[in-house]
């Protein structure tokens, strides 16, 4: 039943590090539509970046989500954009399932810091400088720690704490454990139905 | 913050209420699911016991993995026949209505809801598709949405949002001869970037927008996403009445003229306060080709390719990047460049008057030996419609492959790809590394009738430079 899913407050990420660097990268890129030929989203994580990753006889390319160091990272360092494209959740699913559990860049693209809210991973953003300082740092300490306070907007690694954004809404989604929303506008039925009859276009549930 | 806006009218009238997250919480008109991003969705309902709460209100076709060669069914693609199955158990469990190829009303989902009467103005439509702003032509607030977000939809009938700022985007003045919707468009995203329109809805409106047909309109707000806007969308007006009225699920008679009153009703008001107003003169435009891989990455055909170090500092890296992977050298133009593969198809570009103007052009003329060309219409009823015109022997005689309706090439998720670093001239949206079905492939956008005149040419062409010929529609 509905009341059974728990949805866990995300107040804190704390992980390794990885930067994908390069603005503009759209989710053609992070997933190529051929691995969405699928009717679950398991087992997509070794398709993330797939075509960045390998060559067309499968070797490995240089790229860092193939660096031996950066297997456990959980932070995804980007820059400008990141996600621009399709709608496909197929992107953070595969990222997610590769082992990030949240973004921080210079923007995000809607759709795609919407895709990731659902799943609970914060997108978070900081300027320029501060994004690719925090890229080199991460590149050169892949073991490097970084804790992101979801609720006080703040990323402390290296000894120093910098101050980053996220979006209100999704800071207190993740921050009360609201981000899974189904459970919570289920609970105002009535008042959709209501809503919907006070349109000219519905009734009953159905178009007129 | 907007007032007075469409935006603000049909999102007032559709807002449940506010959410403990600051979110909106709001109603859902229609939803319009497809066999890619829904499974799922029903899987996730499955797992908490939920049913959909509105299946009269939400509406299926098969258009991604849809082979475009042929309806038979098992699909020789196995992965293509086992999403296509899922939906059709989905759809079936659930009393939802399916535009099933078998229907003859199947197509791209952004193509069937208009010409089916589904997409009107003042209402709200969600897919789990990015090009739902397509429907915004209509008046109408339409967005992408995540898989979640599709799990929220079929639930509950609503989705979680937050009001965003309204840019209008007044495009002034006449277009020019030859240059079409999808050339505004290019040189909007253009212009603006591709993450400009980030925390924005457009409102398309001027002389130019509102002399444009229905389907021109659809282009338009199509690629609002490739601005970075989640939604765009245009004042409905007498045309889109008249293109409305007499299709199916449209209401009829008194009900209609009722109707229409409430579609008046939230058109922008005049004096509307907007977050942004920007303005673009539509006689100075020349049809738009993209040198690069990114929609933003545009030029006019006879301009030439700018030097990566004459742009925005943090577009010089993507557009040096995007100049080596396509072959292209800055301060030559777009013209000339040779294309092995032409596609005339998408949730763009593929809708009856696209296909006629084309024709047009096609006629008497033959596809350049080296080049594989194909016409992909939007939907059945379009395919239909264009035979009954005779349009599919045009294509045919020049040497283009006409196929079955779907999203083929534009993402190339069925039998339809690149291959290699094949180049192709594309009526579609999308330039990405790899989006055509292969990562060495090269995408250069462009309108309808660009598309043929480069099949024709073996080369991208300016198409202002070609005769065309009358055919009797």
């Amino acid at each position: 039943m509905s009341d059974e899913v728990t949805i866990p407050s995300v107040e804190s990420v704390s992980g390794t590090g990885v930067a994908i660097r390069g603005n503009d990268i759209d989710t053609d890129q992070i997933i190529p539509a051929r691995f969405m030929k699928v009717v679950t989203f398991d087992g997509l994580g070794e398709f993330a970046f797939f075509d960045q990753r390998f060559t067309d006889d499968d070797s490995q390319k240089e790229h860092p989500l193939n660096e031996p160091a950066h297997q456990d990272a959980s932070v995804m360092v980007t820059n400008a954009n990141f996600g621009c494209g399709s709608s496909r959740e197929h992107a953070p699913q595969a990222l997610m399932r590769w082992g990030i559990d949240a973004f921080i860049g210079e923007s995000f693209a809607e759709i795609f810091a919407g895709n990731c809210l659902a799943l609970g991973m914060p997108t978070l953003e900081a300027d320029t400088e501060t994004v690719e300082t925090l890229q080199s740092w991460v590149e050169a300490n892949p073991d490097g720690e970084i804790d992101i306070d979801v609720a006080n907007e703040t990323v402390t690694y290296d000894g120093k704490t910098v101050d980053v954004t996220v979006d209100d809404a999704q800071r207190k989604a993740l921050v009360e454990g609201v981000w899974d929303t189904t459970a919570l506008m289920k609970a105002n039925a009535e008042a959709v139905r209501e809503t919907a009859e006070s349109l000219p276009y519905v009734e009953d549930g159905k178009r007129v | 913050m907007s007032e007075g806006t469409l935006y603000d009218k049909v999102w007032d009238r559709h807002t449940v209420t506010r959410l403990p997250t600051g979110q909106d919480q709001l109603f859902v008109g229609l939803h319009l699911i497809h066999e890619v991003t829904s499974p799922q969705a029903f899987g996730m309902l499955q797992e908490r016991d939920l049913e959909v709460a509105y299946p009269d209100l939400t509406h299926a076709t098969v258009d991604h993995i849809v082979p475009t060669s042929s309806k038979e069914r098992p699909y020789t693609d196995d992965a293509a026949e086992e999403m296509m199955a899922e939906l059709e158990a989905n759809v079936r469990e659930s009393g939802i209505e399916f535009s099933h190829p078998d229907t003859g009303e199947q197509g791209i989902v952004h193509v069937i809801g208009p010409e089916q009467g589904l997409t009107q103005p003042g209402t709200t439509i969600v897919c789990g598709d990015s090009h739902t702003s397509t429907h915004g032509a209509f008046g109408a607030l339409a967005f992408g949405i995540g898989t979640s977000q599709i799990r929220d939809v079929l639930a509950t009938g609503t989705i979680a949002m937050e009001k965003q700022k309204v840019r209008k985007i007044e495009v002034t003045g006449e277009l020019g001869d030859s240059v079409e919707a999808k050339d505004i468009i290019l040189e909007i995203i253009r212009r603006l970037g591709t993450e400009g329109g980030v925390g924005y809805v457009y409102e398309y409106a001027g002389e130019a927008i509102e002399n444009l047909d229905m389907e021109g309109r659809m282009s338009i707000c199509n690629m609002s996403i490739e601005g970075g806007a989640r939604a765009g969308y245009i004042n409905p007006d007498e045309t889109t009445y008249e293109w409305l009225e007499g299709r199916d699920r449209v209401p009829e008679g008194e009900a209609f003229e009722e109707r229409k009153k409430y579609w008046e009703s939230v058109r922008s008001d005049d004096d509307a306060e907007y977050d942004d107003v920007v303005t673009i003169d539509a006689s100075e435009l020349e049809p738009v080709v993209t040198w690069g891989t990114t929609p933003g990455q545009g030029v006019g055909v006879t301009e030439p390719i700018p030097e990566p170090e004459s742009l925005a500092d943090d577009k010089v890296e993507t557009a040096r990047r995007a100049q080596k992977h396509m072959r292209v050298e800055p301060g030559e133009t777009m013209e000339g460049y040779p294309i092995d593969v032409a596609f005339l198809g998408s949730c763009t570009n593929a809708r009856l008057p696209d296909l006629r103007r084309a024709a047009r052009l096609v006629k008497g003329r033959t596809v350049d030996p080296n080049v594989r060309a194909m016409v992909v219409p939007g939907s059945q009823q379009v395919k239909k419609a264009a035979e009954e015109e005779g349009l599919d022997e045009i294509f045919i005689e020049a040497g283009f492959d006409w196929r079955g309706a779907g999203c083929s090439m534009c993402l190339g998720m069925n039998e339809d790809q690149l291959e290699g670093d094949e180049a192709c001239a594309s009526s579609s949206n999308r330039n990405f590394v790899g989006r055509q079905g292969s990562k060495d492939g090269r995408t250069v956008l462009m309108n309808p009738r660009m598309v043929v005149a480069a099949a024709i040419n073996g080369a991208v062409t300016d198409v202002r430079t070609m005769k065309e010929v009358t055919i009797n529609e």
